[in-house]
């Protein structure tokens, strides 16, 4: 499931994202098969988010460059009355906060329906019945009463149960779920991942899975691409990169993680050092927080395979 | 991650001065408009000195003289008096009784604020209710009923127009200390054990300052519209003291006979708002930290 | 809904209440107090003026006098005008429907105009007309609007002779035509201050709308441009506007006192200009109380609405 047997549903190229003078993506390239979950990780401020909002075209001044194709339609190229035509339709989003993500004074069926009818040419019963259709199915419970209740008379666990709703709801090719679980207590958490995992795997849609958790990542997706100040420094199917990282930083991000079996106080290993002004970098970006830097990485590294579909971007490996 | 939220700390500092008079100067239309008030301060204070005539200095034979006459530049009135030392005399009357009612509605709304806020209980219940109450009417009534029974003066007209527009102050004064007695950067300075009067002096003043400054402004130009109009039905400054709103008066039956009589005491008005008006909202921008970067 | 109505109906009874205190002290502090035309007049006599007194009932203990006059105005007793004798209530309530023609048409017109420029400047942030905007309103709200009003005459009235001068009607035509070509020029000189007052409100709330995650989320779901604009950023844009709209009404009182003035409008504004020469107190008490009631009202009726359209304020009913 790696994508390089068939035609990829999203082919990323030299993607580069610039407001003003700062570049918040620089150049990246990646795909994404059909039916493949790949996780985009990183900091926040690595550029990330705006990947996702870039492919949505929903970023206001910023300068865009390189392509995306999805299923061959050139995203980055269409006209907006087009872009528009594709967005919840072929490309849908589910975003971070589900408590702001909803408009507050509309009824969370209306919301889902407005989704439909966007796309679709169906009645408003039509429209109506698929919503509820589409509340049972992320599992709400009594979903013809919830059809017409506000969002803060729910939880936010059933308001992010609405959103993924709401970007299911023309089954879209590809989905991007932007930090799907953040804002959510942390027994909510399971509940969504599963949720999504499982209907993305009924539906056979793409999925890009942006978060900062590695632990949301290990049990989620196929392949992971770690990204560093607007760059990804590393990309492999999880298992491999879970088992051998290669990129400093990626080791980093992996030390990071708490241990269970490790004494309550021991710090937790960090990285030292900031994000911030790394994209100023004329080399590589990571180098001054590197503990391996040398000479050698005056020069910016490039992206280079170095075992089967494991790609990384630093001269300090193997 | 650390030292990210070391980062966020340094942003969350409080701007110094310096650099809010400099955002104040970088604002151009509020620089333009602290030019044009200085420009109206000085031809009004520096009126005895500057004036071309005396300002009841009558001149029969050149009644109703245009805009560019000779001895008169902006002409002169029915009793040919010069339009432009009579400006220049009521700028010094308009000016003042507009900075004056906003002194009083500083210290007015600021004590009501203030005290209610700090004291709280019923007390502080009864003083918002009042500011309350005092907002259903609607000032310019409230202030016609007053002059009306009041002999008019620059200090009454500048007492009355205070006690009807302190309300405001009042509101963002209470609320910004209410607000401030619970921040955190508030309960972070008492529990590294700042002395109260230092939280006062440093963090409460500074912090309800800034509004009160931009509404202080706005209210100077409040109060100038308020004395012309109340001036202009001549329940204000009484003729033959000169100030814009009285220099209107006539201006109705002016407009037969010579319309720039009816024009020149409005644009001197419509000037000084208008200033105020774009000061206030520059110092608005310049001293709220938070659209600072924008 | 009915306790939230309740409650408010109870602040608006504990707000009148406080505006007839108020309004009384007023009465009776002023100096000369309610005699001061008797007490004045050298031809009446001191056994002239005790008759008065106790014809007024001002020989009675303050409070007793106050809950006479409170309790005349709940029960449409007004008192009688110094001069001429006439019902106070009459006089005062027939002027009203001009008021309220002249203050409802400007703020109906200003609402339309304020928020089209506002929402446009919104959209268009930082553009020639957004700034072209902000600098014409900051003029309009600092025109004296007898100035204004003075202006306007004698251009379209005198000069161009397009609108009459002045007044409600002509004498001898009562026609709907007649009435309107009256309305125009006070209308639009109320109005300018309204529309630029609501142009600036509208802008900054929906500057504040438009930021919001929810909008995102509407762009999203590829819906068009306009329907994200009305139905999702106006629909939340609108609501802390109407509260404001409550709040400002004491300015629309005061601008339409100051626009019948100069109109000759035959309004509540231009009869408490015309009797405050004379010092006709109960005349001018009435209107004086007419003008906060129809604040107070005002307010009660913009916090009803605000509820009616968004349902987190019913939140306080459970």
């Amino acid at each position: 499931m790696t994508g390089e047997a068939s035609t990829p549903l999203l082919k990323v190229e030299n993607l580069l994202v610039a407001f003003g003078r700062a570049k918040a993506v620089d150049g990246i390239s990646f795909d994404v098969a059909p039916g493949e979950m790949l996780g985009l990780v990183g900091e926040s401020g690595c550029g990330k988010s705006t990947t996702a909002l870039a492919l949505m075209r929903l970023l206001r001044d910023a300068e865009i460059g390189g392509t995306a194709h999805l299923n061959g339609v050139e995203l980055l190229g269409l006209d907006e009355a087009a872009m528009r035509a594709r967005r919840g339709a072929d490309v849908a989003m589910i975003f971070q906060d589900p408590g702001t993500a909803l408009h507050p004074m509309i009824r969370v069926g209306d919301q889902i329906v407005e989704a439909l009818t966007a796309h679709l040419n169906i009645s408003r019963r039509e429209a109506r019945k698929r919503a509820i259709d589409l509340l049972r199915k992320v599992g709400i419970a009594a979903p013809e009463e919830r059809f017409s209740v506000y969002p803060h008379e729910m939880s936010g666990g059933m308001c992010q149960r609405v959103v993924i709703a709401m970007a299911m709801a023309c089954a879209p090719r590809l989905l991007l779920a932007d930090e799907p679980t953040t804002a959510l207590d942390v027994t909510v958490q399971a509940q969504i991942l599963e949720l999504l995992q499982g209907l993305v795997r009924e539906e056979g849609m793409g999925v890009i899975l942006i978060t900062h958790d590695l632990g949301v990542v290990a049990g989620m997706t196929d392949r992971v691409a770690v990204m560093y100040a607007g760059a990804i420094v590393e990309m492999a199917a999880t298992e491999e990169l879970f088992a051998t990282p290669l990129h400093p930083y990626t080791h980093g991000l992996l030390r990071s993680i708490p241990q269970l079996d490790s004494g309550w106080d021991e710090p937790v290993p960090t990285i030292p050092g900031s994000v911030q002004g790394a994209e100023l970098q004329t080399g590589c970006r990571f180098a001054p927080r590197c503990a391996k830097a040398s000479d050698a990485c005056r020069t910016p590294p490039a992206l280079r395979e170095i075992g089967e579909n494991h790609f990384v971007s630093c001269w300090n490996t193997p | 991650m650390t030292s990210e939220a070391v980062l966020d700390i340094q942003a969350a500092a409080p701007p110094r001065r310096t650099s809010a008079f400099r955002r104040l100067l970088r604002h151009r239309l509020a620089l333009l408009a602290l030019i044009v008030l200085a420009v109206l301060v000085i031809g009004s204070a520096g009126a005895p000195w500057l004036a071309p005539h005396d300002p009841e200095e009558l001149d029969i034979a050149n009644r109703y003289a245009p805009p560019l006459s000779e001895g008169h530049i902006l002409g002169s009135d029915d009793l040919g008096r010069d339009v432009l030392t009579r400006l220049m005399y009521a700028g010094q009357i308009s000016l003042s009784v507009g900075i004056a009612a906003m002194l009083v509605t500083v210290i007015v709304g600021f004590s009501v604020g203030a005290f209610a806020a700090y004291y709280g209980g019923w007390i502080g219940t009864i003083l918002m209710r009042l500011t309350d109450i005092m907002l259903c009417f609607p000032s310019v009534f409230l202030l016609l009923f007053v002059a009306a029974f009041v002999t008019p003066s620059l200090a009454s007209m500048a007492l009355m127009i205070g006690l009807t527009c302190w309300m405001e102050i009042a509101r963002i004064v209470y609320s910004q200390i209410l607000v401030l007695k619970s921040a955190d950067f508030i309960a972070a300075a008492r529990m590294i054990g700042t002395p109260s009067w230092r939280i006062i002096l440093r963090q409460i003043l500074p912090n309800t300052l800034a509004p009160v400054l931009v509404a202080a402004t706005l209210n100077t130009a409040n109060a100038i519209l308020l004395e012309s109009y109340i001036s202009f039905l001549g329940y204000g400054i009484q003729p033959p003291e000169a100030s814009w709103g009285n220099m209107l008066t006539n201006a109705q039956s002016d407009f037969q006979v010579d319309p720039w009589l009816a024009v020149f005491p409005g644009l001197a008005i419509t000037l000084a708002v208008t200033s105020f008006n774009f000061l206030g909202d520059g110092l608005r921008d310049a001293l709220d930290p938070r659209i600072r970067d924008k | 809904m009915a306790r939230f109505l309740i409650n408010r109906l109870l602040q608006s009874a504990v707000l009148l209440f406080g505006v007839s205190i108020v309004g009384f002290a007023l009465m009776h502090l002023a100096p000369g107090g309610p005699l001061a035309i008797y007490t004045l007049n050298p031809t009446v006599t001191a056994q002239d003026i005790e008759r008065i007194k106790v014809l007024f009932g001002l020989d009675q203990p303050v409070y007793v006098q106050y809950f006479k006059w409170a309790g005349g105005l709940v029960s449409g007793n007004w008192g009688y005008s110094f001069f001429g004798g006439q019902q106070v209530r009459e006089i005062v309530l027939d002027r009203l429907p001009a008021t309220f023609l002249l203050m409802g048409t400007s703020l109906a017109l200003a609402l339309v105009i304020g928020v089209a420029i506002g929402t446009l400047a919104a959209v268009r942030r930082n553009s020639v007309f957004d700034y072209a905007t902000a600098i014409g309103a900051m003029i309009a709200l600092s025109l004296p609007t007898f100035w204004f009003g003075l202006l306007a005459i004698f251009f379209f009235a005198q000069t161009l002779g397009w609108f009459p001068a002045g007044g409600m009607v002509s004498i001898g035509d009562g026609s709907l035509l007649d009435r309107l070509h009256h309305l125009v020029l006070p209308v639009v000189v109320l109005a300018l201050v309204l529309v630029a007052q609501w142009s600036r409100y509208t802008r900054s709330s929906m500057i504040d709308i438009l930021d919001q995650d929810f909008v995102r989320t509407a762009r999203a779901k590829g819906i068009s441009p306009s329907r994200v604009l009305v139905n999702h950023g106006l629909r939340a844009a609108l609501v802390p506007l109407v509260a404001l709209a409550g709040l400002q009404l004491p300015l629309l009182v005061g601008g339409a006192l100051v626009t019948e003035t100069v109109f000759s409008w035959p309004g509540m504004g231009l009869l408490f200009i015309s009797v405050l020469s004379t010092r006709d107190y109960p005349v001018l008490m009435a209107i004086l109380m007419v003008g906060a009631v129809v604040v107070v009202l005002g307010n009660l009726l913009a916090d009803i609405v605000v509820a009616l359209v968004d349902p987190r304020v019913k939140l306080h009913d459970e």
